[in-house]
């Protein structure tokens, strides 16, 4: 474990007894009290999420003379300052290079948040793209980020940090004074329930961290329960359920990519839309208790189908749920699959999105 | 009565012929919350240190392996609906099945209390 990196954090983690693993090349938090609690903690209260180990990049410049707007799948110069939008970057076959969310911060600036594991190659690629690469600077070491996710985070954010949060809509984000510093609170996420993300520069993100753990609405959650509150909401993890070799068609997210602008991998798109994908994506439910695993195999009437990639026991529906890439026959709404593992067999039925509905997400 | 142990964090606790058996504390806390076990079918036969069972945790799944040969006489039904018994009480009430027919002649292939404790702090 020596090579990894620490967030700022890790000496909290350790003082907090957490669990604590390698991920994208960091060490990081994997749970503290048990992640079923901590995944029912953010579903009920508030859960605080140490994010730091994510990158941000600053672009400082016109959004279309110096390139950016043909980087991602989605308009970025026509963001509205004070918005975000979630969408991708990717390779010329179309595959997923990252999944991110662009930060509109003025008329010419916007901040890039992306993929802990994918950081550095990101940053080369989307430099590359630029007509003027000078206007993007990688801020994730000195950025630090932690997400306060759960239906009272709203509460406790204006409690804490003042009335100006109270009204920020989703996918919209304020700058503001957090501890005398410069921060972004944004209202975002990724577990399905109301919750923000806040970026404060990195030094200052133990005191933040402490300041609201001192809170008793707030108890730390690690990236076990964050894994399952996101699986609940259908949402796609890089590395598993996105890679460079999956596009957005394939993996059910085209409402992410415009196909109306210019973007690397367009053509690809283009293609795919015309000959229909190989595999879809599919979200199953398992009629037991049992996980479907990341790599199981998937079975329709005998045949092999598919791949799982991303499944877990869900704790607000106790049974399985997972998400795989099928041939598109097996992926109608309803349509009986079999999930098979060495000796481990399951039934599963494919079901509609989110697999969890009671989430604060848009309250 | 005492508990016998398995390198594999079984243990098994001998009365008569029949043999109850469980996972470790150490076991079910490494696992942590365990979401679902797949009991053996009654009247399955096993030979010790065979595939027994299976267990689930929100971490991975793993096999329980047989501490002793035997014919699985009883299960522990309460955990089809609540695995985390196997948390709250791994030793007690969270035990996973009966064995029948058991030859306590193989316990010397298990370790003690004492010995498990030992082997722990080598782990």
């Amino acid at each position: 474990m020596e090579d990894l990196k620490a967030t700022p954090l890790r000496a909290e983690h350790e003082n907090l007894k957490a669990l604590m693993a390698p991920f994208g090349g960091w060490l990081m938090p994997i749970q503290y009290s048990g992640i079923i609690a901590e995944h029912k903690w953010c579903r009920e209260k508030g859960a605080l999420f140490d994010i730091c180990h994510m990158g941000e990049f600053l672009f400082k410049g016109d959004l279309v003379a110096d390139g950016l707007e043909g980087v991602f799948t989605f308009p970025v110069s026509t963001i509205p300052v004070g918005r975000s939008r979630y969408g991708f970057l990717l390779n010329d076959a179309g595959g997923v290079i990252d999944d991110l969310i662009v930060f509109r911060l003025a008329g010419d600036e916007a901040m890039i948040v992306v993929n802990a594991a994918t950081t550095g190659n990101d940053f080369a690629v989307i430099r590359s793209r630029l007509k003027n690469p000078a206007a993007l600077t990688d801020i994730s070491a000195r950025t630090g980020k932690v997400d306060l996710q759960g239906p009272l985070s709203r509460a406790i954010m204006v409690e804490h940090f003042g009335e100006a949060i109270r009204d920020i809509p989703f996918f919209k984000f304020i700058k503001t004074a957090i501890l005398g510093s410069d921060a972004i609170v944004s209202r975002t996420g990724y577990t399905g329930e109301l919750g923000y993300e806040i970026f404060l520069p990195a030094d200052k993100v133990p005191e933040l961290w402490r300041l609201l753990l001192e809170d008793p609405r707030v108890a730390p959650a690690g990236l076990g329960a964050r894994d399952l509150l996101r699986l609940e909401m259908g949402y796609s993890l890089y590395g598993n359920d996105l890679d460079e070799t999956i596009t957005p068609l394939t993996a059910g997210l085209s409402s992410f990519v415009n196909m109306d602008k210019e973007f690397v991998g367009k053509a690809a798109l283009e293609r795919e839309l015309v000959q229909g994908s190989p595999r879809m994506k599919v979200a199953f439910k398992v009629d037991s208790r049992r996980a479907p695993r990341h790599h199981y195999r998937i079975l329709h009437q005998g045949e092999e189908v598919g791949v799982v990639t991303s499944g877990a026991f869900s704790p607000m529906l106790s049974c399985g749920i997972g998400l795989g890439l099928v041939k598109p026959g097996a992926a109608a709404l309803g349509t009986r699959l079999t999930i098979r593992h060495e000796k481990v067999e399951m039934e599963a039925q494919v079901v509609e999105l989110p697999f969890y509905t009671g989430g604060s997400l848009r309250s | 009565m005492a508990k016998f142990y398995t390198k594999e964090h079984e243990w098994v606790e001998v009365a008569g012929a029949q043999a109850t058996v469980g996972i470790s504390e150490h076991a079910a806390h490494e696992l942590g919350d365990i979401t679902y076990v797949e009991l053996p079918k009654i009247g399955k036969s096993v030979k010790q240190f065979e595939a027994l069972a299976a267990i689930e945790s929100v971490k991975a799944a793993s096999d329980i392996y047989a501490p002793l040969s035997g014919k699985v006489a009883e299960v522990n039904q309460a955990l089809e609906e609540a695995p985390e018994l196997v948390n709250q009480w791994a030793e007690s009430e969270g035990w996973i099945c009966k064995l029948e027919g058991c030859d306590s002649a193989e316990l010397s292939a298990l370790m003690d209390d004492d010995a498990y404790t030992e082997y722990l702090k080598g782990l």
